[in-house]
């Protein structure tokens, strides 16, 4: 028997194992999709290809209105937290904070690390107490925070991975810090930006715990309309709904990763 | 940049977090101190009630009796976040060691696809699993298909399907991390340890697993913080009828209005992630010293 020559890269039974993990994280969805697209009542019943369910679910008026009222949230959510992002990453990554530098990107960080149900209570108190009781409004600022950090990051990146040697030389040539800004740092900060809006988006979109406690009963969105159904049971109607939510997922977060990919390219 | 205009641009993510986050964090531990509105709310008296809730119950004649059910809620889900932390490690160090061994175009597919999930919506993910475990479900039906049981196995609503959700849901968080320690490994420190005849094991022991500690306790926190404040996977494998904390608060917030307390509990678990945190952030600079 011939044997390979030993290398420490190549370690027995780890291609498999990685390949049951990937499996792992994988099938259930799968699983979900070719459920979403049987044409039985019966979920787990087979009985041929149909798209019917998902003609339910377009056609479901409250799935409309709480689809609605999550693009209305995350499209105002998405805008109003890139912007926010981008100034706060400007100040972390060029600006002069002496003092507190460390205190600010903590604060900032925090929606990543406080727990969701924690945040989500922590909100609804919040608003309880100034009794403002506005629907969508409330649900838009709810989000526009927890967004932020997931847009701040990719700016922060890009901006420290670029360097200042472009923006050193326009300051050389006169341009003042708004030019500046709009002709050099700006456009070589869009993909970055790009990618921030997008994963701002999904999380905002996919949001279920804090859109859960904030809303009420005009402002629900979809996530929390989904888990409504879901704990009436299991039928063909959410199968269908939860593999459209995914493909949105799947769509939007493949663009931005690639999106950010491209920034690896010289600045 | 001038100093002035660093202040303009911060300005703006500092007010919005500390407005909307900071500050309520603040409002909900002002409020666990306070007396439980029954109609939702809170009023007068100022009162440690919420937190001796935690151990006690007020009987009719107004005694405090002794009552473990909410430390029991509280050390199950201790116990199951450490053993999703845990499950997660182990499943987790191997895949961050294969991807760190593959060339640059393979690692960042498998990053791609070990990052991928994190992105897709909780609650779908989490359903996924009631369609596979559920009495008509997939494992079910295959195993009655074998002709290996008659009666539906009983896969849902235990701390079993509670722990698979939790290990699915934060398994990528654990990947990460580590991989980006084992990354930066010089591979010369690897192949001197083979040269002097350390086995796998051994390098692995020794070289390895000493420069992955930083990531793996980065992983850690980041799996462990999210896992003790869960509220789906608890809620829709669990069955509800198994309370952990997430969903302990949110009831406090809904059925239960005892409002003081649900923020009392938020403290509770707050304090805790934070005390985590600290500890990770303590730990890592020495590491990286002796390292």
């Amino acid at each position: 028997m011939k044997r390979r020559p030993f290398h420490w890269r190549d370690t027995p039974g780890l291609p498999s194992f990685t390949a049951a993990i990937l499996a792992f994280l994988y099938a259930p969805l799968l699983i979900l999709v070719v459920y979403a697209f049987n044409a039985s009542r019966m979920v787990t019943v087979w009985q041929g290809f149909s798209v019917q369910w998902f003609a339910a679910v377009a056609n479901n008026g409250d799935i409309r209105s709480a689809a609605e009222n999550s693009l209305v949230v995350a499209v105002a959510a998405t805008i109003a937290s890139t912007l926010i992002a981008i100034a706060g990453a400007l100040a972390l990554e060029r600006g002069t904070l002496r003092v507190g530098r460390g205190v600010v990107a903590g604060l900032v960080a925090m929606p990543l690390v406080v727990p969701e149900i924690v945040v989500a209570i922590t909100t609804l108190v919040f608003f309880s107490m100034l009794g403002m009781h506005h629907g969508l409004i409330n649900l838009i600022i709810a989000h526009t925070v927890f967004c932020i950090p997931f847009a701040l990051l990719p700016i922060q990146a890009r901006l420290r991975e670029m360097g200042t040697v472009l923006e050193e030389a326009g300051r050389d040539l006169y341009a003042d810090e708004w030019r500046l800004f709009r002709c050099v740092t700006l456009p070589l900060l869009m993909p970055a930006v790009g990618s921030g809006a997008i994963m701002a988006f999904v999380i905002s979109l996919d949001d279920f715990l804090i859109s859960m406690m904030v809303s009420s009963a005009g402002s629900t969105t979809l996530p929390v309309y989904v888990y409504g159904m879901m704990r009436l049971g299991v039928t063909p109607e959410v199968n269908a709904i939860s593999t459209i939510l995914l493909v949105i997922s799947l769509v939007f977060v493949a663009s931005a990763l690639l999106l950010g990919r491209r920034r690896r390219g010289p600045a | 940049m001038q100093r002035g205009s660093t202040l303009l641009l911060i300005s703006p993510a500092v007010l919005a977090i500390g407005i909307f986050m900071l500050i309520p964090l603040f409002i909900a531990l002002g409020y666990s101190f306070m007396t439980a509105d029954p109609y939702g709310g809170v009023q007068a008296p100022v009162t440690l009630d919420a937190y001796v809730q935690f151990l006690y119950q007020r009987d009719f004649d107004d005694s405090l009796v002794f009552t473990p059910d909410y430390i029991f809620i509280i050390l199950r889900s201790l116990y199951l976040a450490i053993a999703t932390t845990v499950i997660c490690l182990i499943l987790g160090l191997p895949v961050a060691w294969y991807i760190v061994c593959q060339n640059e175009g393979r690692r960042r597919l498998l990053l791609f696809f070990i990052t991928l999930p994190f992105w897709i919506n909780t609650l779908i993910r989490t359903y996924c699993w009631i369609l596979i475990l559920r009495d008509e479900g997939l494992v079910n039906k295959a195993l009655r298909g074998l002709g290996l049981t008659d009666q539906p196995l009983p896969l849902l609503y235990n701390d079993g399907s509670i722990l698979l959700g939790l290990v699915y849901t934060f398994l990528p968080f654990m990947v990460l991390p580590i991989y980006s320690t084992l990354e930066r490994i010089d591979p010369r420190l690897i192949e001197a340890g083979h040269d002097l005849y350390a086995g796998r094991i051994r390098v692995f022991r020794l070289i390895i697993w000493p420069l992955a500690r930083p990531g793996a306790l980065a992983g850690a926190a980041l799996v462990f913080a999210p896992a003790l404040g869960s509220f789906l996977a608890p809620d829709l494998l669990g069955g509800g009828k198994k309370l952990l904390i997430g969903s302990l608060i949110q009831m406090q917030f809904t059925s239960s209005r005892n409002w003081p307390f649900g923020a009392a509990l938020s403290i509770a678990i707050t304090v805790v992630i934070l005390l985590v945190m600290m500890l990770r952030a303590w730990s890592a600079p020495q590491r990286a010293v002796r390292a």
